[in-house]
């Protein structure tokens, strides 16, 4: 298909724009003018129309079909927050406004979404305050260090460490060095966990924290969480938790009680919000009370008289992540979602969720190699490894499924499971769909041993088929010019 | 177990280098059964010649589809010349690793430094050790 | 139960294939001592009494919730006729920007990890990172950062990368927000942040010059300024280069439609905020951090990379490239910890590029131009009100009111619906009677004659 800048000729009249009103000559002298103009497509509205649809046609959403990327909760995201986040009153409003009228009565619907929206996340979590400037998941986890590197300070310094298991996605080390920490990786045990040992030889008086998910990435509720919460807080240190799997808690228990102390939460997970190819999300950030003088600048209060304003006098703040509040237009989203689902529901979609997790392990248990045994949680990991035997590797079985109408799983993470398979199916699933896809699964386990051929041709029913990655780094064609 | 290739006539190190010595030169390079693990290479990061290595600290990294990995010195000096090929032809890394596959030369290695290393036997017993 | 969609005999059916007797069964992994007690609550009847944790409200029906958050968003004023930037811009987005970058095939796609599926956002990313190079004149681009105060600071770090050097000379008129956002993220890091105080609303070139030395990683710019001024920074990138530093600069993607681009300049990394690129204002996001780059930088660059590629029949396609300096690789590494990031707006951004085409960027661009110098004529021509600088400006201008704080100014003309501009002594404590007005192709002629009475009235 060609690229917008191959469509159109020179001169093609583009979208109508709004009248001028006044000659356009300008007064700005030309040697700060650009030279030549930029090379923009010129094409009719049309055309782009076209071009874009087309596009959206070679793409696949949770709209499409059954996408069970493990720690990615993709669940389905409700049009009832897309028709909210259009409402005029947020969608137009400008982030300055609270600074024109003293206490932000411009804005007074915006920031009520703001704080109920925090209230119900701390009660969600156990946690004291939230903020929701946060722009994604990894952005909170920065926050969070960097909450954590300001608590420590304040207390007299001195920890220079973050441990971090070798089972943590790649955003916690990758988050704990950019906030200017050493990472200390421990080695998991069979069962993904922290090995206790390695543990408690690495936990020494320069840990500043230990940062954790729970359920852990394979799905598995670490049975010795508090205990590590106990000696991580004896030892002077803090707990992170790491939100990406708090769809299989929700209800069932809180980090906060657990013993977390800094929480991040990602919005376009747990909390149904659109994912949209990669983002727009949001990773707000909660904590424990001792921690709430630190939080970014600009927390939502109520007042007496039930009007909201915007706090700036944070004097130990550690100040901005973000240039205002936070992704508003996701937030209304998530908010809208946790209204919709109400306590009951929050708690029947971590139910469901492990319930179809587990639906998942329990059919397919047979058919591929299942690193731990017993039940797991809201995902479950598989490993491809005996279909190695006949030379059919994660990757084909991941493309095989591409050509039954599914959208893969995770493949290869965690990294301590070989040819991981790692399954998430959310609560939005039937068990039809769940079923259409084991079946799938079965189907691609039988040819790995009657037609492997076939499935490391895979895909074929795509616009294009497996793509020369060696080539796109050698090559580096990053841009049309 | 797959085919390693390990040569006598050369050192190494616990991290998968490989050290050729000539009196006071060392050329450096990584072992087969390091390119094997990171797959087709698509580039490297050398560092500048006349730069300070210490031993077992980084000194390039090797880029592949799936992996990034650091290069670590196996012994201090400074280095005297990179692998001019490398930027055009990064898979003979893949192809030909103890070759032309080549990183760079340090100079001003030590005796007792180059005597931590690894000898080919001993390399041999690492990688049995590390399959098993 | 809304979204979820189970029977009881689906559930009796799949808890026997599992060979548990009940979902509760499943939560057995959770130690009983860490699960509080929650009574079960119907769907339908208030609580009898109110639950020990986990005390959150009823479920509520979708036009409950509707009307609730409609409610809200009433309470907002969206009714002012607004002169407010900084930085954010009430530009008009063509209805063609919404219609396609909602199409749920976009909207509810995660990061394209399986390529041969996700063609459509690949291509569409490769389409915005070209569009952005050709704006911005420079070479590659990557694939969006959060914002572009989160994209200015990667610029810092990815400087401090190249050149191994620890000290960042950031020029006083580069945005407060932003600056503001720079200091909280090097506050645990061992980097010298040195900031130029603006001489003016202009630049402090002696200043500056005199800060470069061989331990400075990158000079930080902004054009047009917070202020609004244009300017051309060619002399101070040549002086970064000589002294080995790198020039960074964050610009205003719309007025690249007529202004000098950094590409033009010089400019090794160049940020932004892509907001003015279709996206609405939105109270403060989701916004467009971008980030393009000359190639020799690409390896250092951070957030994800497409690139183009063919297939096993020679078909061209698309692919995230350069994985191995991202997060889900190097780890503790990276060059970043970015993972998701703002794709969807950056999809926005290349229709509304592709929309507006050449010939309409610049058209936005001298509209906006033309209607701010308008205005500019039109308030300095009341009596007590200047210019804070005699500098060129693009379609934002600060004027120096003949009043103690320009923040009463603008009270008062809330009054008469009209958002007159954002007042600067909040950020610039010396400025306390100055006010930032921004001009968009939004703004009527008649608009910007009652702000021009009003103020009259008001001073």
């Amino acid at each position: 298909m060609k690229l917008i800048f191959e469509k159109g000729v020179p001169g093609r009249p583009g979208t109508s724009l709004p009248e001028p009103e006044l000659p356009l000559d300008l007064d700005i002298p030309a040697e700060l003018l650009r030279q030549t103009e930029a090379e923009l497509p010129e094409v009719s509205e049309l055309d782009v129309v076209r071009h874009f649809t087309q596009l959206s046609r070679r793409n696949f959403g949770v709209d499409c079909g059954f996408y069970p990327l493990g720690s990615c909760t993709m669940k389905y995201n409700p049009k009832l927050g897309d028709e909210v986040s259009t409402y005029e009153g947020f969608r137009e409003l400008h982030p300055l406004l609270p600074q024109l009228r003293i206490g932000g009565m411009l804005t007074q619907g915006a920031l009520q979404v703001i704080h109920e929206l925090e209230r119900l996340l701390c009660e969600i979590t156990g946690m004291a305050a939230f903020t929701m400037q946060p722009l994604a998941g990894a952005h909170g986890e920065l926050t969070g260090v960097m909450l954590i590197a300001a608590y420590h300070r304040a207390a007299g310094g001195g920890k220079t460490k973050i441990i971090v298991p070798d089972s943590a996605h790649g955003t916690n080390p990758a988050s704990a060095a950019i906030g200017g920490f050493q990472v200390v990786p421990v080695p998991s045990d069979r069962n993904g966990f922290m090995d206790l040992d390695a543990f408690r030889k690495a936990l020494d008086d320069q840990v500043a924290a230990v940062m954790l998910t729970c359920p852990n990435t394979l799905g598995l509720f670490n049975p010795h969480i508090k205990d590590i919460a106990d000696l991580t807080h004896k030892a002077g240190g803090l707990m992170y938790y790491d939100g990406a799997n708090l769809n299989a808690i929700l209800g069932k228990c809180r980090p906060g009680d657990i013993g977390f102390d800094v929480v991040h939460l990602n919005l376009h997970k747990t909390f149904a919000t659109p994912h949209g190819g990669g983002g727009p999300g949001a990773g707000p950030v909660g904590v424990r009370s001792e921690l709430v003088d630190f939080l970014p600048t600009s927390l939502v209060e109520k007042r007496g008289d039930g009007t909201y304003v915007l706090r700036y006098d944070k004097k130990n703040s550690i100040g901005y992540v973000a240039p205002f509040y936070g992704n508003f237009g996701v937030l209304v989203r998530a908010y809208a979602y946790v209204l919709a689902l109400g306590r009951a529901g929050l708690i029947k979609a971590a139910e469901h969720a492990v319930l179809n997790a587990n639906y998942v392990l329990a059919r397919l248990r047979d058919h591929f190699d299942v690193p731990y045994d017993g039940l797991c949680m809201h995902e479950c990991v598989l490993s491809a490894e005996r279909q190695t035997r006949n030379d059919v590797h994660a990757t084909d079985i991941a493309k095989a499924l591409i050509d039954r109408g599914f959208h893969p799983p995770t493949v290869y993470f965690p990294l301590i499971v070989k040819e991981a398979l790692m399954i998430e199916p959310t609560e939005t699933e039937s068990k039809d769909t769940l079923d259409a896809f084991c079946d799938a699964m079965i189907e691609i386990a039988e040819l790995t041993e009657t037609d492997p051929e076939a499935l490391r041709r895979a895909p074929v029913s795509t616009p294009v088929s497996r793509l020369d990655e060696y080539a796109a780094a050698r090559e580096l064609d990053l841009a049309s010019h | 177990m797959a085919e390693r290739d390990v040569q006598d006539d050369l050192k190494y190190t616990k991290q998968h280098e490989w050290v050729r010595v000539e009196g006071e030169t060392a050329t450096v390079g990584i072992t087969d059964f390091a390119q094997q693990a990171l797959g087709e290479v698509t580039y490297i990061e050398l560092p500048e010649p006349g730069t300070e290595v210490e031993q077992g600290k980084e000194l390039a990294v090797v880029e592949s589809l799936k992996a990034a990995s650091d290069v670590y010195a196996p012994a201090s000096g400074t280095v005297a010349s990179v692998n001019p090929d490398l930027e055009d032809q990064p898979d003979l890394i893949n192809t030909d690793p103890y070759g032309a596959g080549w990183l760079c030369t340090i100079e001003g290695v030590g005796e007792s430094e180059l005597g931590r290393l690894l000898s080919s036997g001993q390399y041999r017993e690492l990688l049995n050790q590390e399959e098993s | 139960m809304p979204y979820i969609p189970h029977t009881e005999d689906e559930r009796q059916a799949m808890l026997e294939v599992i060979g548990a007797r009940s979902v509760d069964d499943l939560f057995a992994g959770i130690p009983p001592a860490l699960r509080p007690t929650t009574d079960e609550l119907s769907d339908s009847a208030a609580p009898a009494e109110r639950p020990t944790t986990f005390d959150l409200p009823p479920a509520m029906s979708e036009f409950a919730v509707r009307r609730k958050l409609h409610t809200l968003a009433e309470k907002n004023a969206t009714h002012l006729v607004s002169f407010v930037g900084g930085g954010f811009y009430d530009h008009f987005i063509p209805a063609a920007v919404d219609a396609l970058a909602n199409r749920t095939e976009f909207v509810t796609a995660y990061t394209p990890y399986q390529p041969e599926m996700s063609q459509g956002i690949l291509q569409a990313m490769y389409e915005y990172q070209s569009a952005l190079c050709r704006l911005t004149g420079m070479e590659v681009a990557n694939a969006s950062l959060y914002d572009g105060g989160t994209a200015l600071y990667e610029a810092m770090m990815m400087a401090i990368r190249v050149t191994r050097r620890p000290k960042i000379i950031i020029d006083g008129c580069v945005s407060p927000i932003y600056r503001r956002m720079m200091d909280c993220y090097t506050t645990n890091l061992d980097i010298e942040l040195i900031t130029v105080e603006p001489r003016e609303g202009r630049t402090d070139r002696q200043e500056l010059e005199r800060l470069l030395d061989d331990r400075t990683a990158a000079v930080m710019l902004q054009n047009p300024n917070f202020f609004g001024i244009v300017d051309d920074f060619t002399d101070l990138v040549n002086a970064a280069h000589g002294a080995g530093a790198l020039a960074v600069a964050s610009v205003y993607p719309v007025s690249l439609g007529i202004l000098k681009t950094p590409g033009e300049m010089g400019f090794d990394i160049v940020t932004g905020e892509g907001q003015s690129l279709g996206l609405p204002l939105s109270f403060g996001g989701p916004y467009l951090g971008f980030m393009t780059c000359l190639k020799k930088h690409v390896r250092k660059m951070p957030g994800r990379i497409i690139g183009a590629t063919r297939d096993g029949e020679e078909r061209r396609g698309f692919v995230m490239t350069l994985q191995a300096r991202e997060q889900h690789i190097r780890r503790q590494k990276a060059t970043s910890n970015i993972c998701s990031n703002e794709a969807l707006c950056a999809v926005r951004a290349v229709i509304y590029l592709s929309l507006i085409g050449k010939r309409g960027l610049a058209s936005v661009a001298r509209m906006c131009a033309a209607k701010a110098a308008y205005a500019r004529r039109r308030l300095t021509a009341i009596d007590g009100v200047e210019a804070l600088c005699d500098a060129p400006t693009f379609n934002e201008f600060a004027l120096s009111l003949p009043v103690e704080n320009a923040a009463e100014v603008v009270n008062e003309l809330i009054e008469k619906n009209i958002a007159a501009g954002f007042p600067l002594g909040r950020y610039y404590p010396d400025l306390q009677n100055v006010l930032l007005i921004a001009v968009t192709e939004k703004r009527t002629k008649e608009e910007i004659g009652l702000l021009a009475e009003a103020l009259e009235a008001a001073l």
